[in-house]
């Protein structure tokens, strides 16, 4: 244990593994409320229904008390960009994963107790958690209590509007979580970073 | 209850608003409906009492009350009152035999009627005869029930407003579905509770407000525009998939005088349901579907391929 660094306190672990079993279910509730049909449907429609909105509700309210846990427990630094040099930043990390991993060569920018995402990491998980998972939330909520959406937006009806947004954003969150999780694979071993979500030791 | 109450209330408002317009020039061309207009159409009327030698005033009785700017602005606004009821009501106090007088149904008027055969009168007829109503009650139950015969304004054929169409048509069948003071002109039966009888229908103020009561109730056939045939409750639509469908059966029914089944607007599928309702699963997007289709399989394309060259280089 000598090396290992404590990485993701337990309120991360619990919250993840919460927010990962909701979305999945509420990936394959959407996906059956999008594309319902007479014929074959993945889940019940009115099942669906239930799903999708107990699981949105739950999740949101976890994406609450991670908003909430980030910023006073400190974790928030990890998500905070400074401007300097930036982008350059990006693009060498976006090069090792697109060359340099292949030549075996050593990653930019190993994990340490300040610095636990790389600059390519941190980009995404800042736009999932401050840009889409509050996009998706709060166009989920609208389409909740439907009452209080315009009745009309950019011509067409309010929930209609919404609703896209909402679709869309899901659709983003999913090929994100696709590719999120295959780079979770990218570790010392292939199960190296699972092992740490569970444990919190990496 | 309250919400069928605000929804009727709301009608309401909304019918008066539209008719204000049509009240003054038409009272001027029917000159005879006045007279009755002058009891039937105020609270409170007046007449001379010849045993007491003066004007006395009375109460109107509600239900005979008849809104002269509905009138005015219906199908039969040409109509004087005299050519439905009786010449004799031109007298008062009106003669307790006319209570008795049997009224004309619409059959009588507009079977074989070359003006009014685009809404086909005879293949409604012959639907409503089949219906739970007609079948259950064909002594007390006419087509006047649903056709009030002093308001009655075709909608779905003409009104662009499908939500318009939507509330005028609910309020139909809940004039007496949520009164039951009418409901008991019919049954003594007790009336079931709306609201409590569809719970297992999620977000009921939403469904009510875009899907009419007969998009559920009635056996849609092609050779009308309103379906008429009322089922039982046992054969009411109560899948969900078939309106929240691609072939949404909205298309058959509510939507089907605008309906090109279609992929116009910009590739929405169903796009004549959009622009009153967001009907999920009925409502797709084409060009976004075929887009996702091919983001995400890249995505698993170029996921493949990284694993892979990762397990080469190892
Ligand atoms: C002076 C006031 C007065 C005038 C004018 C009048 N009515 Fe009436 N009408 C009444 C009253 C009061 C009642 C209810 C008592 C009754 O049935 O006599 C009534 C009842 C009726 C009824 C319901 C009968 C029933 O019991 O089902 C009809 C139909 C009717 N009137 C038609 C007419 C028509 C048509 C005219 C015009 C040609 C007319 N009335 C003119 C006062 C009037
Ligand atoms: C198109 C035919 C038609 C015309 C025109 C018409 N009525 Fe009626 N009226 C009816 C029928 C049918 C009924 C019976 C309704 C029922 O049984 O539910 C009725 C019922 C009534 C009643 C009794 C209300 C009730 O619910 O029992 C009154 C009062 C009345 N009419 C007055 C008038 C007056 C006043 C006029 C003119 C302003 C008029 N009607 C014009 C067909 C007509
Ligand atoms: C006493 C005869 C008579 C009766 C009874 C009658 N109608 Fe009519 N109806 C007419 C006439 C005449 C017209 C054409 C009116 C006009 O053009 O002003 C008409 C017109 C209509 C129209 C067409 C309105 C339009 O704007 O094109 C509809 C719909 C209609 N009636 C429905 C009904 C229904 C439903 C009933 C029964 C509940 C009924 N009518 C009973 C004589 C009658
Ligand atoms: C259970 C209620 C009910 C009964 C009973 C009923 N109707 Fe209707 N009818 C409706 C409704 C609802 C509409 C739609 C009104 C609208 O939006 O224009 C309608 C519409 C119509 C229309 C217009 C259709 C069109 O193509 O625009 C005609 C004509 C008509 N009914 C005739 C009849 C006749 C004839 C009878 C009796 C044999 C009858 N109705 C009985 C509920 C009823
Ligand atoms: C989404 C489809 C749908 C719509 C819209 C709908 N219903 Fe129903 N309704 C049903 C079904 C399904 C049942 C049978 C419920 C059951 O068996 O528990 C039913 C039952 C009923 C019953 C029988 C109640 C009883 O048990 O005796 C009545 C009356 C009724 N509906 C009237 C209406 C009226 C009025 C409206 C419009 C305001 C309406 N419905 C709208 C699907 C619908
Ligand atoms: C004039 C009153 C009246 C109107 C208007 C009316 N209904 Fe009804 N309806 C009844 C009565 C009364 C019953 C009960 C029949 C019985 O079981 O004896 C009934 C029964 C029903 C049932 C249950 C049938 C069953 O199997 O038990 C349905 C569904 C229904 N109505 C739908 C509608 C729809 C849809 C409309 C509007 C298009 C409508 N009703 C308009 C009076 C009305
Ligand atoms: C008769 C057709 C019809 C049937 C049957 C039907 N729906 Fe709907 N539903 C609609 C329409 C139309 C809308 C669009 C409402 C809007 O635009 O707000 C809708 C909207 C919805 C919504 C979104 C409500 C909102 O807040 O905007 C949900 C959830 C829903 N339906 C679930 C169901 C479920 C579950 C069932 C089966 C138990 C069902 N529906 C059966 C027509 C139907
Ligand atoms: C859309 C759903 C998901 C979101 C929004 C999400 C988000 C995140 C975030 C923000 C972190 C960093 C946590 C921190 O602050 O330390 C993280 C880490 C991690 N997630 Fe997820 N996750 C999702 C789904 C999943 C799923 C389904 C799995 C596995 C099956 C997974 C596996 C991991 C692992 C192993 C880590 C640690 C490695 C790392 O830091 O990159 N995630 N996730």
């Amino acid at each position: 244990m000598k090396d290992q660094i404590y990485l993701y306190p337990l309120w991360i672990r619990i919250w993840h593994v919460v927010n990962a079993l909701l979305f999945i279910a509420l990936i394959f509730s959407g996906l059956s409320l999008q594309y319902s049909n007479n014929t074959f449907n993945l889940l019940p429609f009115d099942f669906a229904v239930s799903m999708h909105n107990i699981s949105g509700i739950t999740l949101s309210i976890a994406f609450v008390f991670f908003l909430f846990w980030n910023h006073f427990s400190g974790n928030g630094e990890h998500y905070r960009i400074k401007s300097k040099g930036y982008c350059a930043e990006v693009f060498r990390q976006f090069r090792y994963y697109a060359f340099g991993i292949f030549k075996n060569e050593k990653p930019p920018f190993p994990i340490t107790e300040e610095q636990k995402f790389n600059p390519l990491q941190k980009f995404t998980y800042v736009m999932v958690m401050y840009v889409l998972l509050p996009l998706i939330t709060l166009t989920g909520l609208g389409l909740f209590f439907p009452d209080i959406l315009p009745d009309r937006m950019l011509g067409t009806t309010g929930i209609h509007f919404v609703d896209l947004i909402h679709i869309v954003t899901g659709f983003l969150l999913s090929i994100f979580m696709i590719i999120h999780i295959y780079f979770c694979t990218i570790g010392r071993t292939c199960s190296a970073n699972f092992k740490s979500m569970i444990t919190g030791w990496h | 209850m309250k919400k069928l109450l605000l929804m009727s209330i709301c009608v309401l408002i909304n019918l008066q608003l539209v008719s204000r317009t049509a009240d003054e020039d038409a009272i001027a061309h029917s000159p005879a409906n006045s007279k009755c207009f002058n009891c039937h159409g105020r609270p409170v009327y007046s007449y001379y009492n010849e045993n007491l030698e003066r004007d006395v005033s009375k109460r109107m009785n509600p239900y005979f009350l008849i809104d002269s700017v509905a009138y005015y602005n219906q199908n039969h606004k040409s109509f004087e009152c005299t050519d439905c009821h009786s010449y004799d009501y031109n007298t008062f106090p009106h003669d307790n035999d006319l209570q008795m007088e049997p009224m004309p149904v619409c059959l009588d008027c507009h079977e074989g009627d070359d003006a009014t055969a685009a809404f086909s009168f005879e293949k409604i007829d012959q639907e409503y005869q089949q219906s739970v109503h007609s079948t259950k009650h064909s002594g007390e139950f006419t087509c006047w029930m649903c056709h009030n015969p002093h308001s009655y304004k075709i909608n779905a054929r003409t009104n662009e407003n499908i939500k318009e169409t939507i509330v005028y048509d609910n309020n139909i069948c809940l004039s007496c579905h949520a009164d039951v003071n009418k409901y008991q002109l019919i049954t003594s039966k007790e009336k079931p509770n709306i609201i409590k009888k569809h719970d297992w229908l999620p977000d009921q103020i939403a469904h009510f407000a875009h899907v009419r009561c007969i998009e559920c109730h009635t056996h849609v056939s092609n050779n009308v525009l309103v379906a008429h045939q009322v089922l039982p409750k046992e054969q009411a639509v109560k899948k969900c998939v078939e309106c929240h469908s691609q072939n949404s059966m909205l298309m058959a029914s509510l939507y089907k005088f605008r309906a090109k089944e279609s992929r116009n607007r910009l590739g929405f599928v169903n796009s004549s349901i959009l622009k009153d309702a967001y009907v999920i699963g009925a409502n797709r997007n084409y060009y976004l579907n075929i887009l996702s289709g091919i983001i995400a399989g890249l995505v698993v394309l170029l996921i493949i391929i990284h694993a892979l060259l990762r397990i080469l280089s190892k």
